[in-house]
């Protein structure tokens, strides 16, 4: 086990390099120059020289990259072009507020796209499986925008339950931050939860059929006895792999619903960089992410391999 | 035609075959349903501009913020747009960007697929080790990164979307050719001489095709759902062309006092979105059980 860990381990390490490679690539093929990004066009072409050369711009492409990379790596994560703020505080502070969404909506749909995976299955192919598998289909159709807006125009404009913005102050702590949370928590969940709920019947639904569950049954153990002894404990492993899998899609979410909301968190600062076109704060995010993305996937990998020994020696 | 493969191993197109997926999908009314949503917004994004009651940028300061009647379908935005029509011509991007990214995608990430597992050793192993950073990143937060430096245009759309999707397919591709390779009609066509590329597009790709369009047809559904998120946020199309995203971001302003302005190209996207999903679980069961290899 530890030498599964290990090799899927490295495999985290070489996916992250190899990304730091396109994330820099893409971000040095920029057609506009740093130096007029930062001075502006009238600035005099002896100013730009200068602050290329104090930037380290007028060093090889490979140069620049390892010295960026190790700035990365011992914490110098650079200066915000736009707002000139340390690139780092801003954004671990902004990636704690996301996280705090993301466990919200993890809260939520987890339990429940499982609770309705397993009545989809327990009860498949009739009536209340196809409303729930058409249902959830249905939602993952729904853009996070939509969905958002939608949320917005009924509990917080029409019944006013939950305030329609969430720009929180900073430093806000989870509780009083919550019920801020409600509303982007609910957003992103909805596309999130037809994953869930379609793996959670598909494995549930196989291991339903099985030899070993049918003779459970025919010995006249009861539902709940069979369900909670017999099946959930096969039947979620597939569950358990797209949960962790899914943060690429939870990460997508927060992006445009932290936007919605202007909840200030990890994706709108993404989207700040990007449409700023700020380099150090692209590359920084863009790096976390692919961080917090592949240790998911390792998280997955580990958990999948831990319930599942077949798997380990692979 | 050379090399005619087995009954077995038919082309997806014969009549025979056709009529058996024609009665497959009959038999399932919600795909069926997804089914005729797509082909209904084909129609729409082909005959958009012409169908369209009035020119999708035309202003009227007289009927601003009308609500929905009999002479505006879905009412009229701030300048007194006509809201049908521009949801109408929007159409027209969303299949040409998603479409045509999707399609580049395909035929790409086939070929290199193909490639990476017919050639094998090497090969397989560059192709797809670069395929897998691509998925690396959470497929928005790429195509925001690679737009941040492209430029938001068309063309750089399409490939954002191309390089988004090429490594579903190609894996789809390669793990077809890994299972292919070792069947009869393979090897008879080896023997009988034949060159690589005809192995590898005229016996290969045909048996290949189901689970392929199945995947492409799924890739449309997100990639609309992609197009309309970067619409949203300011990344997609430039304007002044009707973009269904940007619309709704730009009627979240007026919502209280239009809220056809949002409604309507919400419930667009979303219906294609979901139509197009619907369309491809549905093909997944009209292709039959073989085509669950290599969907991961």
């Amino acid at each position: 086990m530890t030498g599964f860990i290990l090799r899927r381990l490295g495999f985290v390490i070489l996916t992250v390099l190899l990304s730091s490679v396109l994330v820099f690539g893409a971000t040095h093929v920029l057609p506009g120059d740093v130096a007029t990004m930062i001075l502006g066009r009238e600035a005099s072409e002896q100013a730009k020289d200068s602050l290329r050369q104090e930037l380290g711009l007028d060093r090889s492409l490979v140069v620049q990259y390892g010295s960026w990379l190790s700035d990365l790596a011992r914490g110098d994560w650079g200066t915000s072009l736009s707002t000139g703020e340390d690139v780092r505080g801003v954004t671990l502070e902004r990636l704690s507020n996301s996280a705090m969404l993301a466990l919200v909506a993890f809260f939520m749909y987890v339990p429940l796209g499982i609770f309705l995976g397993v009545i989809a299955a327990w009860r498949r192919n009739s009536y209340i499986d196809q409303v729930i598998s058409a249902g959830s289909l249905a939602f993952v159709g729904l853009p996070e925008f939509v969905t958002a807006v939608l949320l917005i125009a009924v509990f917080s404009r029409a019944l006013h339950w939950f305030p329609s913005s969430s720009a929180i102050a900073p430093g806000t702590g989870f509780f009083s931050a919550l019920p801020s949370l409600i509303l982007p928590g609910l957003t992103v969940s909805l596309t999130s939860l037809a994953y869930v709920v379609r793996m959670t019947r598909a494995g549930t639904a196989e291991v339903l059929e099985t030899d070993y569950v049918r003779t459970a049954r025919l010995k006249g153990l009861s539902a709940g006895n069979v369900l909670f002894r017999h099946v959930l404990r096969n039947s979620l492993l597939p569950t358990v792999t797209v949960i962790a899998a899914g943060v690429g899609w939870l990460i997508g979410g927060l992006i445009v619903t932290e936007s919605v909301f202007g909840y200030p968190g990890l994706g709108r600062l993404v989207l700040f960089a990007v449409q700023r076109r700020d380099l150090p704060l692209i590359q920084a995010t863009t790096m976390v992410i692919v961080t917090i993305f592949a240790l998911a996937n390792l998280a997955a990998d580990i958990m999948y391999a831990l319930l599942n020994p077949r798997i380990r020696y692979r | 035609m050379k090399g005619k493969v087995e009954a077995d191993h038919g082309r997806l197109v014969s009549p025979r075959r056709a009529a058996v997926y024609w009665r497959r999908l009959r038999l399932q009314p919600v795909a069926l349903a997804g089914t005729f949503i797509f082909f209904l917004f084909l129609v729409i994004a082909l005959l958009g501009p012409l169908i369209a009651p009035y020119d999708y940028a035309a202003q009227d300061a007289t009927q601003r913020l009308q609500s929905p009647s009999l002479g505006h379908w879905m009412g009229t935005d701030n300048f007194g747009r006509d809201v049908f029509s521009r949801v109408l011509v929007g159409a027209r991007d969303v299949f040409y960007l998603g479409g045509i990214g999707t399609l580049l995608a395909a035929v790409v990430g086939t070929s290199l697929g193909l490639l990476a597992g017919y050639v094998g050793r090497l090969w397989d192993e560059a192709i797809m080790r670069v395929l897998d950073v691509l998925l690396a990143f959470p497929a928005l937060l790429l195509a925001m990164v690679l737009l941040a430096t492209a430029g938001p245009s068309d063309l750089n759309l399409i490939l954002v979307i191309a390089v988004l999707y090429i490594p579903m397919f190609a894996r789809i591709a390669r793990s077809m050719v890994l299972d292919l390779r070792t069947r009869e009609f393979i090897e008879a066509a080896r023997l009988r001489g034949e060159k690589r590329s005809y192995i590898l597009f005229r016996e290969m790709l045909p048996n290949a095709l189901p689970p392929l369009l199945v995947e492409a047809s799924i890739r449309f559904a997100y990639s609309i759902f992609l197009v309309a998120s970067l619409g949203f946020l300011g990344l997609g199309v430039p304007p002044p062309n009707p973009d269904w995203g940007r619309q709704v971001n730009e009627a979240r302003t007026f919502f209280d006092a239009a809220p056809w302005m949002l409604l309507f190209p919400a419930a667009a996207i979303s219906l294609l979105v979901i139509g197009t999903s619907l369309m491809a679980d549905g093909l997944r069961h009209v292709f039959g059980p073989p085509v669950a290899r290599g969907s991961r």
